[in-house]
């Protein structure tokens, strides 16, 4: 029992970096925009996240320095798809290459710039994102271990995901954001400021994104920068859009269900190379999207204006 | 000068897409509690008027007056303000939501309250006006009918007291036309001004208060609908009088060609796109197909032409070999196996240029695709399908500056004649004819009907899928109306009248067999 919910705790934990790319990639697609750039994205949340939590030993200020990375790369996205009309998977992709070339670089300077070429961010920092003791709760058998005592970034991740199921499904404005995303065309005759539903979701979905980098760098590596830590998490973050039918609720389920998939060496060990282990989640990754071509159900399909770039005036 | 009575006024309105200009010096007025039906046809500049009134585009010239005042529409939220609301000719409504979700979408923030608040206005909406749709279905479960229902109703519940209607008629059944103008009507009394966009010169007469006819983005002139004739309508519209007489010409020397038996095909999503459709098909004669947009047509054309996969039933081709008479099975066959076989099947594809060219290649290369197989060189001939070309630009009057014009250049009648002459030129013993003239103005059509007619006399057995039924009633020698891919009846032209195909075509009455 002990063993089952120490592999779902770990689960959890590497999830969670794969829900904040999700999310974000939702919230983007949501609005009719494919980012490819959820690598790239969380690259510069981790580099700036790491950054902000070295340089000003605030760990808030690491979080929305990853915040602020992330966003500023949907920005320039948006810039170029949203206004420039730029090709929506080619500006994703070389968003991508930009973020992990700009978030490796900018580690590496931070580490060779540190006493002994090694940067960790302050004890103070790192307790920020140390794991949840509330006394007689945490403590609980069983469902202290399970619910209680995590890191405050996965009760974050959490919540983003409610808050936006909220308000895609609840408010006027979601409405008024999926309706962009399907038919920007009928969104715009009814005088829905598509563009600046497109900017706003791009920019909110990015940073989203950069809150998984920020993850990565503060609770996954323990507070220093470890090259290439960003490592592919961003691409399972795109597949895991349509394994979750892009609904930020099963988004949750999704990302849990993948972090389970990368820590399952330490937990079923079988005699088989370390190499299997590692390439589940990849292979998992193609098992899904083969497995949701098939699927019916028109609500739960990519939002269809998700790809092509709204022109008013093209005839 | 004010005109209190004035609903809108446009002055002068310029407006051109690059070197094409769409609108030029167009004027026009609309009074409270009138219908005033804009006639013109494609090209003339109505769909662009329309989208400059909703604040879509922006005028490059003009002014425009709303109750008087003289105001700018430069976004869609202008035009709301101003009471302006526009049902466009392709709806824009989001499939995946409901009708009420679609009711409610953009509005601004003051107006916001809880979604019963919402149902409860917009049902006594309907009820005031006789509107009845089910507002909580999803808007891809809709016929058009009652997505152009969700339109009106999204337009008056934001208080829309200009109505705007852009091809509102082109694909409702003529019961759904009638309730259409019932409400319009009742608009109209209510003090609304409404514009009607329209194309088909009986609706201008059964509808209309006074009418304003546009020409090559110009105003041609306005009458009162009473004192004016559809000819003479017609006759504005083009610059000069025109015959708006479909001349049918008596079948003669019918033979069986296809006969087509239980025929039955399923979509990928499990659903009959044709359930035991069973019919012939006679050399020397034009068969219309009849029915609500999506009852089979399309399936029924590409299974036959071999490009659907049939379930069920057979397609029986009926021939005279050496003065025996053979049929054979074309189901499961090829295209390219049908055609080899010796059945000349000619398909003009509902999507022309989708599916029937390739818009990007000139006239001449568009030639080619269907004869490229036939030359054993390893390089292609270019010198059969140019003469090919050459001939066709000549013989059906198409306007093109040469054979290298690429097919996206021409106009849309252009490109029909393109690929009808390159599907007549084969020698067909069957035409397939999907739509050939849809978006096509009345000069164009009639050259299609004429073109459709000679083909009928040389023998061929032509199939015609329409949509107007009036034209389908004045062309074709026998109607079969298909409802939700089923045959619902096959009708004889020259004694069916409109209103019974319509009620067949929603799948009442029929059963009539011809």
């Amino acid at each position: 029992m002990q063993q089952v919910i120490n592999f779902i705790y770990a689960a959890v934990l590497a999830g969670t970096p794969l829900l904040f790319g999700t999310l974000g990639e939702i919230l983007t697609e949501k609005v009719g925009n494919l980012n490819l750039g959820v690598e790239g994205m969380m690259f510069m949340g981790a580099a700036v996240g790491f950054a902000c939590g070295y340089y000003t030993d605030s760990a808030l200020l690491a979080v929305l320095g990853g915040f602020a990375a992330g966003a500023l790369g949907g920005l320039i996205y948006a810039f170029l798809t949203v206004t420039l009309k730029a090709n929506q998977n080619v500006t994703g992709l070389t968003l991508t290459i930009f973020g992990v070339g700009f978030g490796n670089m900018l580690g590496d300077y931070i580490m060779r710039h540190s006493p002994g070429n090694a940067a960790f961010v302050s004890e103070k920092v790192k307790a920020a994102f140390a794991k949840l003791n509330v006394p007689g709760i945490s403590d609980l058998p069983f469902a202290g271990k399970l619910f209680f005592q995590y890191n405050v970034l996965v009760y974050l991740a959490i919540a983003i995901a409610i808050l936006m199921y909220i308000f895609l499904q609840k408010t006027q404005a979601g409405l008024n954001l999926r309706a962009v995303g399907e038919n920007p065309a009928a969104a715009d005759a009814v005088s829905v400021p598509v563009t600046r539903y497109k900017y706003l979701a791009i920019c909110v979905g990015g940073g989203i994104s950069g809150l998984g980098g920020v993850y990565v760098s503060m609770t996954t590596t323990g507070g220093t920068w470890v090259y290439n830590c960003v490592n592919g998490l961003g691409w399972i973050a795109v597949a895991l859009v349509i394994f979750a039918a892009w609904s930020p609720a099963k988004a949750i389920v999704g990302s849990y269900v993948f972090g389970g998939l990368s820590v399952l060496r330490h937990y079923v060990v079988l005699e088989i190379p370390v190499a299997i282990y590692a390439m589940l989640p990849f292979a998992a990754t193609i098992v899904v999207l083969l497995v949701t071509s098939v699927r019916q159900s028109r609500e739960k399909l990519q939002p269809k204006g998700c790809g092509i770039n709204y022109d008013r005036e093209e005839r | 000068m004010k005109h209190q009575n004035l609903a809108v006024s446009i002055r002068g309105l310029c407006k051109s897409f690059g070197p094409v200009a769409a609108n030029k010096d167009l004027s026009l007025d609309v009074r409270w509690g009138e219908i005033l039906a804009l006639l013109g046809e494609n090209g003339s500049g109505k769909s662009t008027l329309v989208n400059m009134l909703s604040g879509l585009y922006l005028p490059d010239a003009g002014s425009i007056a709303v109750d008087g005042e003289p105001v700018y529409i430069r976004t869609p939220a202008d035009s709301f303000r101003l009471g302006i609301g526009v049902i466009h000719q392709h709806f824009k409504l989001v499939d995946v939501m409901t009708a009420l979700e679609n009711i409610i979408l953009g509005l601004p923030k003051k107006s916001r309250k809880s979604k019963k608040a919402h149902e409860k206005a917009v049902s006594e909406l309907c009820d005031r006006y006789g509107l009845h749709v089910d507002l909580h279905k999803k808007v891809y479960n809709m016929s058009v009918g009652e997505k152009q229902t969700v339109e009106i109703l999204k337009v008056l519940y934001r208080g829309a007291r200009i109505l705007i209607l852009d091809e509102p008629t082109a694909v409702l059944t003529p019961q759904e036309i009638d309730r259409l103008f019932d409400i319009l009507r009742k608009m109209r009394d209510g003090g609304k001004a409404i514009i009607i966009i329209t194309h088909k010169l009986n609706e201008v007469m059964a509808v209309s208060d006074r009418v304003t006819v546009l020409r090559k983005g110009e105003t041609a002139g306005t009458v009162e609908t009473a004192s004016t004739t559809a000819s003479q309508l017609a006759a504005f519209m083009v610059g000069r009088e025109i015959n708006l007489d479909i001349e049918r010409v008596e079948p003669k020397n019918l033979s069986e060609r296809l006969n087509v038996v239980n025929l039955t095909c399923v979509t990928e999503d499990g659903r009959k796109a044709l359930d035991n459709v069973s019919f012939t098909l006679n050399g020397g004669e034009i068969l219309g197909v009849a029915g609500v947009a999506g009852s089979g047509q399309k399936e029924l054309c590409e299974a036959i032409a071999g490009l659907y996969p049939v379930k069920g039933g057979a397609i029986l081709y009926k021939n005279v070999v050496d003065g025996i008479e053979i049929s054979e099975n074309i189901v499961g066959k090829t295209p390219r196996e049908i055609f080899q076989k010796g059945i000349a099947m000619a398909f003009i594809p509902e999507d022309r240029l989708g599916m029937g060219l390739v818009a990007r290649m000139d006239i001449a290369e568009n030639m080619m695709l269907k004869s490229y197989n036939d030359t054993k060189s390893l390089f292609v001939d270019r010198k059969k399908p140019t003469e090919m070309a050459k001939t066709l630009i000549e013989r059906l009057d198409i306007a093109a500056p040469g054979v290298n014009t690429q097919v996206s250049r021409l106009s849309g009648g252009n490109v029909q004649k393109v690929l009808l002459g390159r599907e007549i030129s084969s020698d067909p013993t069957i035409l397939i004819s999907a739509y050939p003239v849809r978006g096509l103005d009345i000069h164009s059509s009639y050259t299609i009907y004429r073109l459709l007619n000679e083909q009928k006399q040389k023998g061929v057995a032509v199939l015609f899928i329409g949509e107007d039924l009036d034209v389908l009633l004045a062309l074709c020698d026998r109607i079969m109306v298909l409802c939700g891919g089923k045959c619902v009846g096959i009708v004889d032209a020259k004694t069916a009248k409109k209103e019974e195909i319509g009620l067949m075509m929603i799948g009442e009455g029929g059963g009539a067999y011809a």
